[in-house]
């Protein structure tokens, strides 16, 4: 092969310019130009499809636990769990207790109807009090990594580090059972598992340029975190708080199951568990149908937390 | 009167401050360190350099020469436990190395800008560009939602963003790269900084990208009389913009000079090379690309001598000796590291010697 002489390398390099040239007069290339223009409403297109089949049967799922929460006995074919009490352990599809009933001849499905509140109520509000507290902390804890966060950071430890039921069980124990100190105990719990996660996200949030571009513009540390920080670690802390929720219900299952729960005398599904324990042999669908109400639910937060971890988050769509 | 009502003006803060004479940056001996387990790491080690209003300075250097490290030292943006900072940066009569970070944040944004890199971590990501920019006006400004919601659409229109109106409804991910930078630019310029710092603006963006982005800086600093510190490593892109260039090298400006001058009579050899090493289109092609031999040296235990001296093709015993102080050179304005400088006898002299001497930089030099 020839060398190239200097004379045809510059006829190249002028070709070149020139089909370059031609190139972005070109009406083809003028949409790649304005690509920017054109991506707007088709990735908005995109991300707008939806849950999914599975997504969308997690939510109705939960349409119908809120609706038994709000509505307990008040939804026909429901009968009171107090005052309507039957023959004790009916087994699985009596007639008028398609659930059977409990060893005090209450109707488990109407248990399970009317325990929703309860079980719900601590789960969302304890998880909330997490998120709140937690979620604040965290950003605090990652944003200031020096002393602020070292000493944040080690709280946090040590608060995990604890047995969770242990410090659940003391609380219970030392301020009462009732629906409120049982919540209070499970949001205690909650409070480090949440700082943990927004603490690491706020961590490599925090190293991310347009950070310092927001200090570089004047913005006090406050601000930062608020305007800068939190929203991007928001839709990471709600998919972890949706676990959450499903966490906290099974564990207020748990604490009842050991005797440490609510109060037996207020329904939940941990306590409709707890009281057929006794029968588990002659009657496990008292045992079995609050503890499938449980996993389904639970199976419902998980999936739905995932899905829209998946759906929120930025890195994918935005680069 | 209410605050509501006191709308101050982008224009009417440029003539509050200081005296109009002197220059608006004097940055003297300026030195910052971090502190790594090695040792100290000597970023940006005894620079000076003074900046007047409404001009352009081109800080030139490759990879690791400290010219982002320079930027942020003198915005004072570098973390203040891991960072020895020394020397004077003088601005509008605050010193700038002294400055407590109350005195910085009024500074940040108002006075002092900065375009960053790369446009596409610069904006956060969930927050809408109109957002992004109100939010920055509010800060400074004291002014309503809605007067901020005009200014940001004007801005958005000057630096050239089309349909801006929708734009500002929009997140970062919708835009394209040279898009991205243009908002970056527009929240830089937004509250009308008197220094502006632009870190390497363009090197995240495509090549035809580039030129508008950095005819867009240009149009807007003549606008605003701004004065402007433009960091890159690519001298093409300073070649017709700047004013003044200085050349970095391992933490040190190594020459300075009005961007004619420098291009005009090269004496320093790194700036020689640096020049050597810009591609020509006029070049046959398959030619290869001139690059400059061995490494930049380690900061944290720098040769002795001149830093330059390992990888230099004109190297004499002087030169690894004792360091060349900055020398004035014959035309205005013009300053070099250099013992035996580029276009001198003596610089001949050296290549003649180190090519029989069998040092490769050498060799290479006097083969072109």
């Amino acid at each position: 092969m020839p060398e190239p002489s200097p004379e045809s390398g510059r006829d190249i390099a002028t070709a070149l310019a020139d089909d370059e040239h031609r190139h972005a007069l070109t009406p083809a290339s003028a949409g790649v130009m304005a690509g920017g223009v054109l991506s707007g409403p088709e990735t908005e297109r995109i991300r707008r499809k939806g849950l999914g089949i599975g997504g969308w049967l997690c939510v109705a799922w939960l349409i119908v636990i809120l609706f038994m929460a709000f509505f307990g006995s008040k939804i026909p074919g429901i009968p009171d769990p107090v005052n309507d009490v039957t023959t004790p352990r009916l087994g699985w599809g009596a007639s008028g207790h398609p659930f059977g009933t409990d060893g005090q001849g209450r109707d488990v499905l109407s248990l399970i109807v009317n325990g929703t509140y309860n079980s719900m109520y601590i789960g969302i509000v304890s998880v909330f009090f997490g998120l709140v507290v937690g979620g604040f902390l965290g950003i605090v804890a990652g944003y200031f990594k020096g002393a602020v966060g070292g000493v944040l950071g080690g709280m946090t430890d040590i608060l995990l580090a604890y047995p969770q039921l242990v410090l659940a069980l003391s609380v219970v124990t030392f301020l009462g059972n009732s629906v409120f100190w049982v919540t209070v105990a499970l949001a205690i719990v909650s409070v480090p598992v949440l700082a943990r996660i927004s603490r690491a996200s706020t961590l490599s949030w925090s190293e991310r340029e347009f950070v310092l571009a927001a200090r570089a513009q004047g913005a006090k540390h406050g601000r930062v975190m608020l305007r800068e920080i939190f929203p991007n670690v928001l839709p990471a802390m709600l998919s972890i708080a949706l676990l959450g929720v499903a966490v906290v219900i099974v564990a207020e299952a748990g604490l009842a199951i050991i005797g440490a729960g609510v109060n037996p005398e207020k329904i939940t599904w941990g306590n409709t568990i707890q009281s057929g324990i006794t029968d588990l042999t002659d009657a496990p669908n008292i045992v079995l149908a609050p503890s499938f109400v449980i996993f389904i639910t639970v199976m419902a937060l998980n999936f739905l937390g995932d899905v829209l971890r998946a759906k929120f988050d930025v890195r994918e769509s935005a680069l | 009167m209410s605050a509501r009502r006191r709308r101050s003006n982008i224009g009417e803060e440029r003539f509050e401050a200081a005296p109009l004479d002197g220059p608006l940056l004097d940055v003297v001996d300026l030195k910052t360190a971090f502190k790594t387990p090695r040792g100290l790491a000597r970023a940006v080690d005894g620079v000076s350099f003074s900046l007047e209003r409404g001009r352009t300075l081109g800080v030139v250097g490759e990879s690791g020469s400290g010219k982002t490290v320079l930027s942020r030292s003198i915005m004072g943006l570098l973390p203040k436990k891991t960072v020895e900072r020394s020397g004077t940066a003088m601005f509008e009569g605050h010193d700038l190395v002294t400055a407590s970070d109350d005195e910085l944040r009024g500074l940040w944004g108002a006075q002092l800008a900065m375009v960053f890199q790369d446009p596409m971590t610069s904006l956060n990501p969930v927050m809408k560009i109109g957002n992004q920019l109100t939010e920055m006006l509010r800060q400074h400004l004291d002014i309503t939602k809605d007067y901020s919601r005009e200014l940001a659409l004007a801005l958005l229109q000057s630096v050239g963003i089309p349909e801006a109106e929708r734009r500002l409804k929009e997140y970062p991910h919708q835009m394209s790269g040279g898009m991205r930078q243009r908002v970056v630019i527009a929240v830089a310029i937004a509250c009308g900084p008197k220094l502006l710092f632009a870190d390497e603006p363009t090197t995240a963006l495509d090549v035809t990208v580039q030129a508008q982005i950095l005819d867009l800086l240009q149009e807007q600093q003549r606008e605003r009389y701004m004065a402007m510190i433009l960091v890159t490593h690519d001298l093409g892109v300073v070649a017709g913009r700047a004013d003044d260039i200085a050349v970095m090298y391992a933490g040190r400006v190594v020459e300075k000079a009005p961007t004619r001058t420098l291009f005009g009579a090269v004496r320093h050899p790194y700036t020689e090379a640096l020049m050597r090493s810009i591609p020509k289109l006029a070049a046959p092609s398959h030619t290869k690309l001139t690059a400059i031999g061995g490494r930049p040296p380690d900061i944290i235990n720098p040769p002795s001598g001149c830093k330059f001296s390992p990888r230099c093709p004109y190297v004499q015993p002087r030169c690894i000796e004792e360091e060349p102080p900055l020398i004035d050179a014959a035309e205005q304005g013009h300053a070099f590291r250099c013992w035996i400088p580029v276009g001198t006898p003596e610089n001949r002299a050296a290549l003649d010697a180190n090519v029989k001497a069998g040092l490769e930089s050498a060799i290479a030099m006097a083969a072109v």
